[in-house]
């Protein structure tokens, strides 16, 4: 679907006239991220990071496919077998670093389009269904990422592994069943590394089939924008190419630049030295802690540290489970009908002096050690982020009285809309 | 009802976290301090400032270094620590000649096995070889050395934290344990077999200061002073941990310059597609 002024694909050369009947490919195309797709005006940077987000996972697939190549996922070889990339294999460490830190950038551009998603309200009606495809990706990201870190057989690979895996032993009843079920023994070992393996092979596929659903569910409504205003008419969109090929591209640019600064200059700085020492399990490490992106996650996971009813381990799993989980009800638990932060007064206090602060202090205390501050500041920024989503969110829908809205997108961008003064109305307003 | 049962579970999760920190805080009042005191909390220190020609984003090799970290560690550490991921042959990049590797392959004693009768033996080693190990197994290693297994050195500068720096600081770390720790902490006494040294994690190491002044001589005439062994051999084994680390840099300028100019050029693009609808900016 697409407004009715979209750009019709018509094919000139013969042999694209053919396959347009055949099997029109190049019209899909031409309609998703083509001139076919009107696509509001007013987009700004913050717009990019879904594009780099599909960047990403394709260079994490060829990288990850040809590493697979060299790699071998056995506990007795697998160390060895990276080091072998590392050392012998021509371009090795080329191909590893760009992998390794590409896995960090993926996280990047994603958490920055979660964040453009939750300050300008995207995931609000009609693009709900885009949101929580979204968060499905994510899930999978982060099982894929996790997966992956444990490959190399390093130190910090296998601790974590235990560590993770053991979080589902604090299920009452199920627990060390399952996690028994889960890792294939009672500790991670090669039935573990081999399963892993696989799985982090199969699920970048997974994710590349939630990703052409996550389009497609945008494509229904088409893409949100800074004011959060729909579009109203052809005034309101410009094709998205050329103006959004050649702002990505630009974006695509500035990206890859602090990518290579990072792969090329100082590729072990967002890893951790424990992972050049092979894994041992006799000899557990001073603190265990994740890769960085796992760091908020973690935090919430370990701010839980009383019984309550409940074992504080157990507490903790659900919360660190419900931190994400909670993000799926987002478009029902925020019912203000304006999306954009910009014309939310409330919120906006709300969301940059509270979430985002509890995130940094989230992340900061994630990869700190298990000591004082750093517990009991995890321990305020979770509690500030269950009564964001949960609590604050739904009240301010009550509560808040939002500023007036632009008619339309073209007034926002030109300070005037003609069709505003004539009362002109092309589709309906939302 | 969504947003009623949202509200009493985000309750719920606050109220037990606010709990537990209410504990926590409790606690920490209780005693008086955030984080108890050990002596490697106050003891540890981070690795010296120290300089190598590899450093920085225009760095080189100093292949006269490390020849000069190779033969440090020919003589000396090779006697406990294993060079497992590192070939023979891998010594060309050190600037040696083909008959040189060869030469240098042959003075180590590598494992082999008799093509007569198949048994285990040794032999001179070839630049196919790796670098063998001292001990032929942990259990060995670990019986040999009072009980603590001398760990792989090749990816030491990668597995510490600035791992260069680390091992030249541990190796020139050496001293005598501070009265005011034996003061403050009696039961953090270095214990028997082991020795102080304020940069290694848990402050007492098991190995015995390796290095002293004249331990080797040099071929280029060198002062063999145990900092020059000490930083000698932290840039060997810098380089045994990244082989490839100066070509990574280089490769790197190669790339950014492409992508700065690509970037650029995708600048200007976008300036000139954007260029008939973007509107002139109001100054409200």
């Amino acid at each position: 679907m697409s407004f009715p002024w979209a750009n019709q694909y018509q094919p000139k050369a013969p042999l694209m006239r053919y396959l347009d009947e055949k099997l029109p490919l190049p019209r899909l195309v031409y309609n998703a991220v083509g001139a076919g797709y009107p696509v509001p005006r007013n987009l700004n940077y913050w717009w990019n990071f879904g594009v780099l987000a599909g960047f990403a996972l394709t260079l994490q697939l060829i990288t990850g496919i040809v590493l697979a190549m060299h790699y071998a996922p056995n506990a007795t070889v697998a160390f060895g077998s990276v080091e072998h990339i590392m050392r012998d294999v021509n371009w090795g460490w080329a191909l590893r670093y760009a992998h390794a830190n590409g896995a960090s950038f993926f996280f990047v551009v994603v958490y920055l389009h979660i964040f453009r998603g939750l300050f300008y309200g995207s995931y609000k009606a009609p693009r709900e269904m885009v949101w929580l495809i979204g968060v499905v990706i994510f899930l999978l990201l982060m099982a894929t990422a996790f997966m992956g870190y444990v490959l190399p057989w390093g130190q910090m690979s296998f601790w974590g592994a235990k560590v993770i895996t053991g979080l589902f032993g604090a299920i009452p009843l199920v627990g060390e069943p399952l996690q028994v079920w889960l890792l294939g023994g009672y500790a991670p070992d090669n039935a573990a590394l081999n399963r892993f393996f696989s799985l982090h092979y199969l699920l970048p596929f997974v994710i590349v089939g939630c990703v052409i659903l996550h389009i497609w569910a945008l494509h229904i409504p088409g893409s949100s924008n800074p004011t959060g205003v729909e579009v109203k008419s052809e005034s309101d969109t410009v094709p998205f190419h050329p103006y959004y090929t050649a702002k990505d591209g630009f974006g695509l640019g500035v990206f890859l630049i602090i990518y290579c600064v990072i792969t090329f200059f100082q590729p072990n700085a967002l890893g951790h030295p424990d992972n050049y020492i092979p894994a041992n399990p006799l000899a557990t490490p001073a603190h265990i802690v994740p890769e960085w992106y796992f760091w908020p996650f973690y935090a919430i996971l370990r701010a839980f540290t009383v019984d309550l009813i409940l074992p504080a381990k157990l507490w903790g799993v659900i919360a660190m489970f419900a931190s994400i989980l909670v993000w799926f009800f987002l478009p029902w638990l925020d019912k203000s009908p304006v999306r954009s932060g910009h014309y939310r007064p409330m919120f906006r206090k709300f969301f940059w002096f509270g979430l985002i602060p509890a995130m940094v202090v989230l992340f900061w205390a994630g990869g700190a050690p298990a000591e004082e501050p750093y517990v009991m500041l995890s321990q305020i920024a979770t509690a500030y982020y269950f009564l964001h989503f949960l609590v604050i969110l739904p009240m301010l829908s009550w509560l808040e009285r939002p500023e007036p809205l632009p008619f339309s997108i073209t007034e926002a961008v030109l300070g005037e809309d003609k069709k505003a003064v004539l009362g002109e109305n092309t589709t309906p307003a939302t | 009802m969504i947003r009623l049962i949202g509200i009493l579970v985000g309750l719920a999760f606050t109220f037990t976290v606010v709990w537990a920190f209410g504990w926590g805080a409790a606690a920490v009042i209780g005693q008086g301090y955030l984080v108890e005191e050990t002596a490697e909390h106050e003891f540890h220190e981070h690795p010296k400032d120290v300089n190598f020609a590899h450093d920085g984003a225009f760095g080189k090799w100093d292949l006269q270094q490390l020849q000069r970290g190779y033969q440090v560690y020919k003589e000396t550490c090779s006697a406990c620590h294993s060079l497992d991921y590192v070939a023979l042959r891998d010594l060309a990049q050190l600037g040696y000649s083909e008959a040189e590797v060869k030469a240098e392959a042959a003075n180590w004693t590598v494992p082999g096995i008799d093509p007569n009768t198949g048994e285990a033996t040794t032999r001179p080693g070839t630049p196919t070889d790796y670098f063998p190990s001292p001990y032929p197994n942990d259990i060995a290693a670990a019986a040999a050395n009072n009980n603590a297994i001398p760990p792989d050195l090749s990816l030491m500068a990668k597995a510490r934290h600035d791992g260069s720096a680390y091992i030249y600081s541990l190796l020139t770390g050496y001293q005598e344990q501070p009265a005011e720790l034996l003061r403050r902490f009696p039961d953090a006494e270095t214990g028997v077999g082991l020795y102080y040294n304020p940069y290694f994690p848990n402050l007492n190491l098991a190995m015995p200061p390796p290095l002293s002044d004249g331990q080797v001589t040099y071929a280029d005439g060198t002062q063999a002073s145990v900092d020059q062994m000490a930083k000698d051999v932290a840039a060997f084994l810098t380089w045994t941990a990244e082989p490839t680390l100066v070509k990574r840099k280089q490769t790197g300028w190669a790339v950014l310059g492409f992508l700065i100019f690509a970037t650029v050029l995708a600048w200007l693009a976008k300036k000139q597609v954007w260029a008939p609808i973007t509107p002139v900016r109001r100054k409200d």
